[in-house]
């Protein structure tokens, strides 16, 4: 088994492996944090209703995946784990923070009744503050992280950039509109004629950004440039905008017409490319720049442990996870048990079913 | 305060705030699945009536548990980066098994537990709470994996650059201190539990409302307390005689003992002087700690001063949060030997002070945790990995004054979530269970039927089996 692991592909399986459980993180939690940015854009309450209701049953397995994240990338790329980490102090602890409020807005909204817009004003809030966290981390990533003896050399807010803003407005961008293609799929009435309306606004926002990103990471970061312009690559590479961009258009003129789940899929897929757009611009570092994947990756007897684990596991959570969402298909409705609510008065009384 | 204070503050209380909540998961996790196993079994509607009320507390617990714990895994590295640096080839695995294992497992399930009833049939409702619990005793295997190994580390050897490489996984997980912490916390799990569902079923008892629901549950939780206080007190037992071989120091401050002796006396209470490198103001009572330590009248406990001081912890934190955590397991004893002397008598249901003292232990299980981790965790000091890392060669490159500011942050929110959470699960519990079930017939008279629900449910088969209780005897209960 060591010997397996001492081989130079392992690295890049893993690092296969952790770009998996990011995009699964980032499509998921994409859904249920879109959702949210778009909440208090619902006019009316029992919309927002709907919409939380809509995410209730899985948020909490999509929200694993950020837990996934992090410790797959501490058993397998520690050095990815104890250089980025304090290099994103700030953005990182106040995504955590907005995780809380608008983890606990779950819980608390549908029983509070007259201060039921504070949990509004948090669920939406955090969501938004997340995502723009998010986007800090992402484009201090593309711009890179000060490095020195092993450790993260830079100060509190070397994190800070003018790209990273940007990347974390297109995120909410392109949040918002999974979480509106969701909601197309997952609900009817003048809930779904909202996110059908919003779902264009996203569209734009996401479209814009997306472009504006990637030419300003060409223009700022030499090596992005590099690695995109340089000729080989450059037609090789090509399919990925084209094909980003084929799929916006046909997101636009599916949003009122065409199957239901329409939107939400083809939002995914732009995700996808934009995620592999990104792995092309960092490839190959953990710690953009300064430590690869076959440089940062744990020690062989480590990555031989945890691969017989993700082997056997990781099939089994993606197959109960996609049961828990085959359990709640169809659409979703306004329920009354779980977290909470005044179902408890209202119970109906009955004998054993 | 400098960055190691800081960062250690900002663990120590995030992490503290954190243990509540799987502390009371994992309890009623249990629970709820015992609930939804006698409804599936039996089909009495006491059960279905309990089973709903108490999903929604422990769903309360659980979405709390599941926010203030993501915060652990990032703080790791965001605030401990040299010690992640150091373990991660060691304590990496198991944070990540315990990610795939534990936390997937109760998120793909807690959908159903919570909101599946009646979209899945009541068999695989059981199995998603089955699916729920295990997951959370899972997560407890994991983590106390992980701390265990940074208490009695082995299975790894360190390099010359202080990373350390395991040699062996087994040795590695199945520390010498491991089996030792797991029982003692996950039976300050349920035994916590226990007495949460004893305390909430004993103030509806107290109202004299409820009165099926609350006497299942009552009669539920003080036979879990009777088996669970003294196994909890025996397992505290063993755990400490394992600390005394494999961590001395620490034992010597929970003891409060400077000098090695033999015979050693118990330190009843004292003043452990740090600076003087003795206790002042100490009652003591002569042998009995080496009775109880190595159950031998003259056995040799070695004592605070066998290390310098730069290597002792801060002894009178440890010293009192283990005589407080001590105390609240002998108080706990107490009660549910008195709930068994009331069953005996068949006053357990109606000895209104007994109910106000269950009522008074609802919080003392969670004090118990904190007492108790507090023990452990500030008497490893000045390690983070016993005898190998010290605890300020492992911060992060991080500023002071980020800390200060996520500290304070921090501080804040967890005070909002806290009240929050007291006043919806307060709320919660207070409102008590449904009424479906026929009301019990033993004592005519004390029964307080709730007469507005009765009369609100007037179609339910419930209110038609209940019709025999006459109207006299309502308006009589009810004066």
């Amino acid at each position: 088994m060591i010997e397996l692991m001492q081989n130079p592909h392992v690295p890049l399986a893993f690092a296969a492996l952790a770009a998996f459980c990011v995009s699964v993180y980032v499509l998921a939690d994409g859904l249920d944090l879109g959702v949210g940015i778009l909440f208090l854009a619902a006019p009316r309450d029992d919309q927002r209703d709907l919409m939380m209701a809509s995410i209730e049953p899985v948020w909490d397995a999509n929200e694993t995946w950020l837990v996934m994240g992090g410790t797959l990338l501490i058993a397998a790329f520690p050095a990815g784990y104890y250089v980025l980490l304090p290099a994103f102090y700030l953005p990182i602890m106040f995504m955590l923070f907005a995780l809380i409020f608008r983890g606990i807005a779950f819980e608390f909204r549908l029983q509070a009744t007259r201060f039921r817009f504070v949990w509004d004003i948090a669920f939406a809030a955090g969501s938004i503050l997340a995502t723009l966290c998010q986007g800090l981390i992402l484009g201090g990533l593309i711009g890179g992280v000060p490095m020195q003896d092993g450790m993260f050399s830079g100060g509190p807010f070397s994190f800070f950039s003018l790209l990273g803003l940007m990347c974390g407005v297109g995120l909410l961008g392109g949040y918002a509109l999974i979480g509106a293609g969701w909601l197309i799929w997952k609900t009817d009435g003048t809930t779904q004629v909202f996110a059908r309306e919003i779902a264009h606004a996203a569209l734009i926002l996401t479209a814009v950004m997306m472009a504006l990103v990637s030419l300003w990471s060409a223009l700022t970061v030499p090596e992005v440039a590099a690695r995109w312009f340089a000729l080989p690559n450059l037609l090789l590479l090509a399919p990925v905008p084209l094909a980003t961009l084929v799929v916006l258009v046909a997101i636009w003129r599916g949003i009122w017409e065409g199957a239901e789940p329409r939107t939400f899929l083809l939002s995914l897929v732009v995700f996808a490319l934009g995620l592999v757009g990104l792995v092309v611009s960092l490839w190959p570092y953990v710690v953009p720049r300064h430590v690869t994947v076959w440089d940062g990756a744990a020690d062989p007897q480590t990555l031989g442990f945890i691969a017989v684990g993700l082997v056997i596991i990781l099939p089994i959570v993606l197959a109960y996870q996609a049961h828990a969402y085959w359990v709640f298909r169809g659409k979703a409705e306004r329920h009354a048990g779980g977290y909470g609510g005044d179902a408890l008065a209202a119970e109906p009384a009955g004998g054993p079913r | 305060m400098d960055a190691v204070e800081l960062a250690r503050a900002q663990f120590a209380f995030t992490i503290g705030f954190h243990i509540l909540w799987p502390t009371l998961s994992i309890g009623l996790a249990w629970f709820c699945t015992l609930l939804s196993f006698l409804w599936w079994r039996t089909g009495r509607p006491v059960y279905r009536d309990l089973m709903r009320f108490w999903i929604r507390l422990f769903a309360l617990s659980f979405g709390m548990g599941v926010i203030t714990g993501i915060v652990l895994s990032y703080e790791i590295g965001t605030n401990w980066a040299g010690f992640s640096r150091s373990v991660s080839n060691v304590l990496g695995p198991m944070f990540m098994y315990e990610t795939l294992t534990a936390f997937f497992l109760e998120a793909g399930f807690i959908g159903i537990m919570l909101f599946g009833e009646g979209r899945v049939s009541k068999g695989t409702h059981l199995f998603a709470c089955l699916m729920v619990s295990t997951g959370a005793l899972f997560s407890a295997t994991w983590i106390i994996a992980a701390n265990s190994w940074m208490q009695t580390p082995a299975g790894a050897v360190a390099d010359a650059n202080g990373i350390f490489h395991v040699t062996d996984w087994w040795q590695a997980i199945f520390t010498a201190s491991f089996p030792y912490r797991l029982a003692h916390m996950v039976c300050a799990s349920f035994l916590t539990g226990a007495f949460v569902v004893a305390g909430v079923s004993a103030f509806h008892l107290w109202r004299r409302q409820h009165l099926v629901a609350s006497r299942t549950a009552f009669s539920m939780a003080m036979w879990l307390a009777l088996v669970l206080a003294p196994t909890q007190i025996a397992l505290g037992d063993l755990h400490g005689r394992n600390t005394l071989e494999h961590q001395p120091v620490k034992l010597a401050a929970m003891e409060g003992l400077w000098d090695t002796t033999k015979g050693s006396a118990m330190t009843v209470i004292a003043w452990p002087d740090m600076a003087e490198q003795k206790n002042l103001y100490a009652l003591d009572i002569p042998h009995l700690a080496s009775l109880y330590l190595t159950h031998s009248w003259d056995g040799e406990v070695a004592g605070l001063k066998t290390v310098p001081p730069s290597d002792q912890p801060n002894v009178p934190v440890v010293f009192f949060a283990f005589r407080i955590m001590v105390g609240i397991g002998l108080a706990l004893l107490a009660t549910a030997v008195t709930g068994l002397v009331l069953r005996l008598r068949g006053r357990l249901f109606y000895a209104r002070w007994f109910q106000l003292l269950a009522m008074a232990t609802t919080p003392l299980g969670f004090l118990g945790v904190l007492a108790g981790w507090t023990v452990t965790e500030a008497g490893r000091q000045p390690w983070i990995v016993y005898g190998h890392l010290r605890t300020a060669d492992a911060v992060a490159p991080v500023t002071a004054g980020a800390v200060t500011t996520s500290l304070i942050i921090f501080f804040a929110v967890y005070n909002v979530l806290l009240l929050s959470f007291v006043w919806f699960a307060g709320r919660l519990a207070l409102k008590g269970p449904a009424d479906t079930s026929p009301p019990s017939h033993e004592h005519p008279g004390l029964d307080r039927t709730n007469a507005g629900l009765l009369a609100a449910s007037s179609t339910s088969p419930a209110s038609l089996s209940s019709s025999s209780t006459s109207p006299a005897t309502l308006e009589q209960a009810g004066a």
